[in-house]
């Protein structure tokens, strides 16, 4: 059944018109309201790669309902900071240039919003547990953690 | 920052030409679909076939070699800003299209540098030097009596000058490519070597980088096609009657085996694939995975070939005091791009335009051309940067079945596949099988070593079949997977040698390279089998390589690596009690003999009780000559690392006698955060040496490294990859 859904992405209010309220949000961000930053990757919550915040929680928006994100407080990593005003992560994995092709990133500093929001300091082993279940085939594991550290201490 | 200006420079308007393309920063269709102008030479041979420099002295520099996420594209962007002696800042790279980009080649086998690098160094130098004739001649001075600075030349100890821009902005440099242009020395680089920070990244991290899979053409219908439900099954009804009733259901296409469901929006598409009831035939030609060795063994040999001959192996074998034997078998695996593949294709007036995060798009072009009955010339293929991309993966299948598609209905189409798509039809890297044996003689010295892989038959093309065109039934290329005989001759001075590969009538998954192709297996087994030659003769195994080596670039990487992991000679096994047992193990190759030196020393955990090894750190000694850009490099060498850990430990593609079923990241899992290594690495610079590859060379040594370190842990010599810890408590029990 169509439905009318009101998302409140980075911000901003969107009206939006959907026939499947069982669509997973990922798609309404990525195709209605054409973001870039969530990635499919899986499609089963397994990998990450499109990874938003909901209410402040890291959530997998690849089957996350799109009907249950109305009204929600939706981050995703355009409304996190932008290339003229960075987000201390972001400038931290360009720092650490902690990318190889960057599709799992998204995920990545998500995640590690996620981590940093309830733990301003997290030791290395904290940051590998904390990221354990994001996956990335590129092997920029080790960057990503020196980001994560380095992001830590630019907002102690 | 360079992004920034990029992403506004929409239009980019090169030469005299007046080259019309677009921007791969901007998402905006609108900009991309615009035609290039029919004078833009793509012939690698010509100056204009690599760069163009409009009248404000900004260079468009054309990359048949593309970034699949290796930082390539800045490496490129340095050599030519180096060799043109203009800022970096003016360089922008269009990648991979094959209406404006030379063919290069596939970008494969690490050779983006090697080869694409320094063609476009050799294009760049010619065009300095027409530009400082043309400057001179301007200026009223001789040619001796000019030199170029940030894009201008200028008069020798004067600040009068002019710029690029003045003298070539809006013209073609209409010249051949001059293999003899001099070159820079690198003595005055500024550029080249440099830790330059790559392009993309301030847009990746802030979600406005343009992949693949976020790009999106006006009017553009989505499509997932549906599988066979065995590889080889023949599609016999359909039923879409519940996918029809799907808001935004547009077309069911079928075509022989090959059945795609098609809507106006992504996610109709999905529900409708989802939907669709589809029969299939009974198909089981797949081998039993429990005998997949034997099959390999047992499967028609087409013919032997040598790829080493020192002296008389075969008689020599007799001589030994000793002899020594073994088998390696390396699993099957999947590339597992983090993002499925994906593409567009647009059919307009008998035009094919694609939108693909191909390694290939000129040779993609040609398959296209061949599936569907076009004029290569008719076709364009346009790179978009994808997931990351280790070898030829499920991209170009994405393409054509998106082609295929756009063809039937008209419209351009997008095709994304889902993760069982990509986990369980992307081109594999076939099963390989080796057998080793070597004399000693009572010194410990080795007297005869001969070696044979079992590998697919050797490549005539490479060209990958196109699951579309065998799945529709269309003319298709026949799959071969690569030089994958290659790294199977070893650097040692051993008196009589003979590596050969037996090459085999079939193999059970369409084969295609995957980083390191044979080059892993092959270094795999040589390694491991020559620290058994140095157990058996009782010699440190680092020692018995150095003592058997005579290249002195060879044994300076080796001094090298051994100072950086604190060498100390392994005297037999590691004595610990315990049921953690540490160990460390030493590997070394070069590259296919003739390219890249590198060395590896690995530091594992063995627990005897759970069978698990975890691998802490990793040393990498490495020299790939000069150096364009050393952080690019260490983010490959981390990654490659980390990479074939997981390659090593972990993974192996799972089947029935129809089809995979490690369709999922549960199925086939990878190494993740927890258990990732240290590296820790040593990069040998030589600024006056031929730069070699990087993304292969240093992952080829690790799996050695690691069955070397159980070895010295607990005693059991790893033989099969990966190394799980029912294979480890197998050995454990025999030990």
């Amino acid at each position: 059944m169509a439905k009318n859904i009101k998302l409140m992405v980075n911000g901003k209010s969107h009206d939006l018109r959907v026939d499947d309220p069982e669509m997973p949000l990922l798609y309404a961000l990525r195709n209605d309201l054409g973001l870039q930053g969530p990635h499919f990757g899986c499609g089963l919550e397994q990998c990450g790669a499109c990874t938003v915040h909901i209410d402040g929680k890291a959530v997998r928006s690849c089957r996350f309902p799109v009907g249950k994100a109305a009204g929600a407080k939706i981050l995703t990593l355009e409304g996190l900071g932008t290339p003229k005003k960075l987000h201390p992560l972001q400038a931290a994995f360009i720092e650490e240039q902690a990318v190889q092709c960057g599709y799992c990133i998204n995920g990545m500093i998500m995640q590690a919003k996620a981590l940093l929001d309830s733990n301003k300091r997290p030791s290395e082993a904290q940051i590998k547990e904390a990221l354990a279940n994001n996956l990335c085939r590129c092997g920029t594991h080790l960057r990503i953690v020196r980001a994560i550290k380095r992001a830590s201490e630019m907002m102690a | 920052m360079l992004m920034e200006k990029i992403s506004r420079r929409e239009f980019l308007k090169t030469s005299g030409a007046l080259v019309v393309t677009f921007s791969i920063a901007s998402p905006l269709a609108e900009a991309a679909t615009k035609r290039a102008g029919p004078a833009k030479t793509v012939a690698g041979d010509q100056v204009d076939g690599f760069i163009a420099i409009d009248a404000k002295g900004n260079v468009t520099l054309y990359s048949g070699k593309v970034d699949l996420g290796t930082g390539v594209r800045t490496a490129l962007a340095q050599i030519a800003a180096e060799e043109l002696s203009v800022p970096l800042e003016k360089v922008e790279v269009v990648q991979g299209d094959t209406a404006l980009t030379p063919d290069q080649g596939i970008t494969w086998g690490s050779l983006s540098i090697q080869a694409g690098g320094m063609q476009i160094r050799q294009a760049c130098a010619t065009a300095r030097e027409a530009l400082l004739a043309q400057g001179a001649e301007k200026l009223g001075v001789s040619r001796s009596g000019v030199y170029a600075k940030d894009g201008r030349v200028m008069v020798l100890g004067s600040e009068k000058g002019i710029s690029y821009g003045q003298l070539v902005g809006g013209k073609n440099f209409q010249m051949k490519v001059d293999a003899k242009a001099p070159l820079k020395p690198p003595s005055a680089y500024t550029i080249v070597g440099q830790p330059v920070k790559r392009f993309e990244i301030p847009d990746i991290v802030t979600g406005r980088f343009t992949y693949m899979h976020d790009f999106k053409v006006k009017g553009m219908l989505h499509a997932r096609v549906v599988r066979p439900a065995a590889m080889k099954a023949n599609l016999l009804s359909v039923d879409d009657s519940a996918a029809k009733k799907v808001p935004g259901y547009v077309a069911t296409v079928r075509k022989g085996n090959f059945l795609a469901m098609v809507a106006k929006n992504e996610w109709a598409a999905i529900r409708c694939a989802d939907g669709v009831k589809a029969q299939w035939s009974d198909w089981q030609g797949l081998p039993d995975k429990a005998k997949l060795w034997d099959y390999v063994r047992q499967t028609k040999v087409v013919s032997d070939e040598d790829f080493q001959k020192v002296g008389d192996s075969g008689a020599a074998m007799k001589t030994g005091a000793r002899m020594l034997t073994a088998t390696y078998d390396f699993a099957i695996h999947t590339h597992g791009s983090q993002g499925p593949s994906c593409a567009i294709a647009d059919h307009k007036n008998g035009k094919l335009t694609v939108w693909t995060a191909s390694q290939a798009t000129h040779l993609l072009r040609k398959q296209l051309g061949n599936m569907l009955g076009m004029k290569a010339d008719d076709i364009r293929c346009i790179y978009l940067g994808g997931s990351g991309c280790y070898g030829r993966n499920g991209h170009e299948d994405a393409a054509a079945d998106a082609a295929l598609l756009t063809r039937e209905l008209g419209k351009p189409v997008r095709v994304q596949w889902s993760r069982a798509d990509e986990h369980g039809w992307d081109p594999k890297g076939p099963p390989t099988l080796l057998e080793h044996r070597a004399a000693l003689d009572a010194g410990g010295k080795v007297v005869a070593w001969e070696s044979m892989v079992f590998i697919p038959n050797r490549p005539k093309g490479f060209e990958v079949t196109l699951v579309a065109a065998d799945l529709a039934g269309l003319p298709k290329d026949t799959a071969f997977p690569g030089n994958i005989h290659a790294s199977l001759a070893i650097p040692y001075a051993f008196p009589n040698i003979k590596a050969t590969a037996r090459w085999l009538a079939e193999t059970p998954f369409k084969p295609s390279w995957i980083r390191t192709p044979g080059r892993m297996q092959n270094t795999y087994a040589n390694e491991c089998f020559m620290d058994e030659c140095a157990t058996a003769a009782g010699v440190d195994p680092l020692e018995y390589r150095r003592r058997n080596l005579k290249d002195p670039r060879g044994l300076e990487l080796l001094d090298r690596l051994a100072r950086l992991a604190n060498w100390t000679p392994r005297k037999g096994l590691a004595k610990a009690s315990g049921d953690i047992v540490k160990g460390r193990g030493v590997s070394y190759t070069k590259y296919e003999l003739v390219r890249t030196y590198v060395g590896a020393v690995a530091d594992v955990e063995v627990n005897r009780k759970t069978g698990t090894v975890r691998v802490e750190r990793v040393y990498m000694a490495h020299d790939c000559g000069q150096i364009i850009n050393p952080d690019g490099i260490k983010n490959q060498l981390e990654g490659g690392v980390v990479q074939t850990v997981s390659r090593t430990l972990i993974e192996d593609l799972k089947f029935d006698r129809s089809r995979v079923t490690s369709l999922d990241w549960k199925s086939y899992p990878i190494l993740t955060f927890p258990d990732v290594p240290d590296v820790v690495l040593d990069l040998i610079d030589r600024p006056t040496e031929r730069p070699w590859g990087v993304g292969e060379p240093g992952t080829a040594v690790v799996p050695s490294a690691i069955s070397n370190a159980i070895y010295d842990a607990v005693g059991i010599r790893m033989r099969s990859v990966p190394f799980t810890p029912d294979k480890v408590l197998a050995a454990l029990r025999t030990a």
